[in-house]
């Protein structure tokens, strides 16, 4: 396993990592999704995983989140093993944020109510506290005058970024972006992009999914290549994206400047 | 639209030529021309009836014992006053039956082999109530509970009306619930669950509330049912409106009591019924609209 101190300049590397991710094994009836996933995220860096639809991305990350049930491996978040039996899954998912494809947000509810259910339900502040907070996410990602809109009057890339200050608003230590820009009209793409470009000078550690091969060029302090179920190659942007080594990666990458994705 | 007229006298370039709008007014015609055929036609259809039922053999005699101007007006007002305990019974019996229907229906919703027994009582329940005919429950409950003498017991007759429709329309409207819990799709618990919300949480906060607003339709018939089904509490004595109906014809001898019942719950239950389609119909068109 490559050591995997931040790129980014100025971040301390730090002793513990973030997300460690050992032999990871998943797989849905017959199928085997994941097949042996090692995997090392250090705090404050930025790994993007790229691949193929169906290489496990996604469920990747729904491991990591525990929305799956695990077949073998082991998860450690910031050195504690979150896959030992007995963990509490609450206590665990309200320190890792999750980002979906198509956003998931709660109808019902206005954006402000959206971003404050968790930390008023779970984190158990007052609602005026809950609220404060929320405000000043919503406003550091200019989305304040519509926090007392419901979803359906939002466009799309609006509501990716309210989904974004949903899962921020509980503080994570880490977050997973799972395809968050599959669902959008090409030209709400770049909004939601800028907001995790934001996050990442920020200092947020994330693991993010993703097809956008020239934002993962730009953001990523590592890049995996996956591909059935395995890790089959990682490293820094420049060499995944200039030279990659394993030809299933060079097919991939060609595949996609083909059709004009990168 | 088109007019097989000549360059001259076509009406239709006539029509446009005093309207902008020219071909709207075209189909304002076709709309009123519909209108009125349908108009039309409905008459025939109810006067022919009409006609029919008047000149039937019995029909003297029905009108006399049916619709008796002099015993409807002396009977109506009593038939209205008892309405206000089937109103009671309503009331009371819809705010339980909202409660444990939800209640049976998130025990039906648990998931994982922890909640097996829940489960199986709350499914065991729902069979049993949906199956008996309600007049058997109230029979059963009406005269068998105060029967068994226990001091604890209550003993009125509207207690155990209240608590026998509870049973029944429980029953229903939990499977309707259910209906509503199992459409959010499952994305929307994997987000709650995500943020650390646990099961109960985002049961409570978000799949429970959407599921609710979803059923509020099918909710409504349930309670059309139930506003009808409140004189089958006359059963066991209670005085409701159909108990005081029966009362009434027999101190006249005469059957018009019964019509000005049915009168009384078409004034009621037609609202609703009304207010319900309206309901649908705009879910429907946001199911629609939200589907783009």
């Amino acid at each position: 396993m490559r050591t995997a101190a931040g790129g980014r300049a100025g971040a301390p590397a730090a002793a513990t990592p973030a997300l460690f991710v050992a032999d990871l094994h998943k797989s849905f009836g017959q199928l085997e999704v994941l097949r042996g996933i090692d995997l090392l995220v250090a705090q404050h860096e930025v790994v993007c995983l790229i691949g193929a639809s169906g290489s496990g991305k996604s469920t990747l990350l729904r491991c990591v989140n525990l929305l799956e049930p695990i077949d073998a491996g082991r998860i450690y978040l910031a050195g504690e093993e979150i896959t030992a039996p007995g963990v509490d899954v609450n206590r665990i998912r309200r320190r890792i944020g999750i980002v979906f494809q198509a956003f998931n947000l709660f109808p019902h509810m206005s954006v402000l109510a959206n971003v404050t259910l968790a930390p008023r339900k779970v984190l158990r502040l007052a609602p005026a506290e809950a609220a404060d907070r929320a405000l000043a996410l919503l406003e550091r990602f200019g989305l304040a005058d519509k926090r007392a809109e419901f979803p359906d009057r939002l466009s799309g890339g609006q509501q990716q970024r309210v989904a974004i200050v949903r899962a921020l608003a509980m503080e994570p230590e880490l977050l997973l972006l799972d395809e968050v820009t599959s669902a959008l009209d090409p030209e709400l793409v770049a909004e939601v992009l800028a907001v995790i470009r934001e996050l990442a000078r920020g200092g947020m550690t994330m693991l993010i999914a993703t097809h956008e091969m020239g934002f993962a060029r730009d953001i990523a302090n590592r890049v995996c290549f996956l591909d059935a179920g395995r890790i089959l190659e990682e490293g820094p942007p420049e060499q995944i994206f200039r030279a990659p080594r394993a030809e299933r990666t060079q097919r991939f990458l060609q595949r996609v400047m083909e059709a004009g994705r990168l | 639209m088109t007019f097989g007229g000549g360059p001259l006298g076509d009406p239709g370039d006539l029509l446009r030529l005093q309207d902008p709008r020219g071909p709207r007014l075209v189909r304002d015609r076709d709309a009123l021309r519909s209108t009125a055929v349908a108009l039309v036609s409905t008459v025939v259809v109810f006067v022919a009836l009409g006609l029919l039922v008047v000149n039937a053999p019995g029909w003297t005699a029905v009108q006399r014992s049916f619709l008796n101007g002099a015993v409807f007006a002396k009977s109506l007002p009593a038939i209205v006053g008892s309405f206000w305990v089937n109103v009671q019974l309503f009331l009371v019996a819809e705010v339980l039956i909202l409660v444990l229907g939800l209640a049976l229906a998130i025990l039906r919703s648990l998931p994982g082999p922890v909640f097996f027994p829940m489960r199986l009582m709350a499914t065991i329940y729902t069979d049993i109530f949906r199956a008996l005919p309600g007049v058997l429950v109230i029979y059963i409950l009406g005269f068998g509970m105060p029967g068994l003498g226990i001091e604890a017991i209550p003993k009125e007759p509207f207690f155990w009306a209240v608590v026998s429709l509870t049973l029944i329309y429980s029953a229903y409207v939990s499977e309707v619930y259910r209906a509503g819990i199992e459409s959010i799709h499952p994305s929307q618990e994997a987000a709650a669950r995500s943020l650390g919300l646990s099961r109960v949480q985002s049961l409570r906060y978000v799949i429970v509330p959407q599921a609710i607003r979803r059923v509020i339709p099918p909710l409504l018939n349930d309670f059309i049912g139930l506003q009808k089904d409140t004189v089958l509490v006359s059963y066991v004595g209670v005085v409701e409106i159909f108990r005081q109906s029966y009362i009434k014809q027999a101190a006249n001898f005469n059957f018009t009591p019964y019509i000005a019942t049915a009168l009384v719950f078409l004034v009621v239950t037609i609202p609703l019924a009304r207010l319900t389609d309206v309901l649908v119909q705009r879910d429907r068109r946001r199911a629609a609209a939200s589907s783009r």
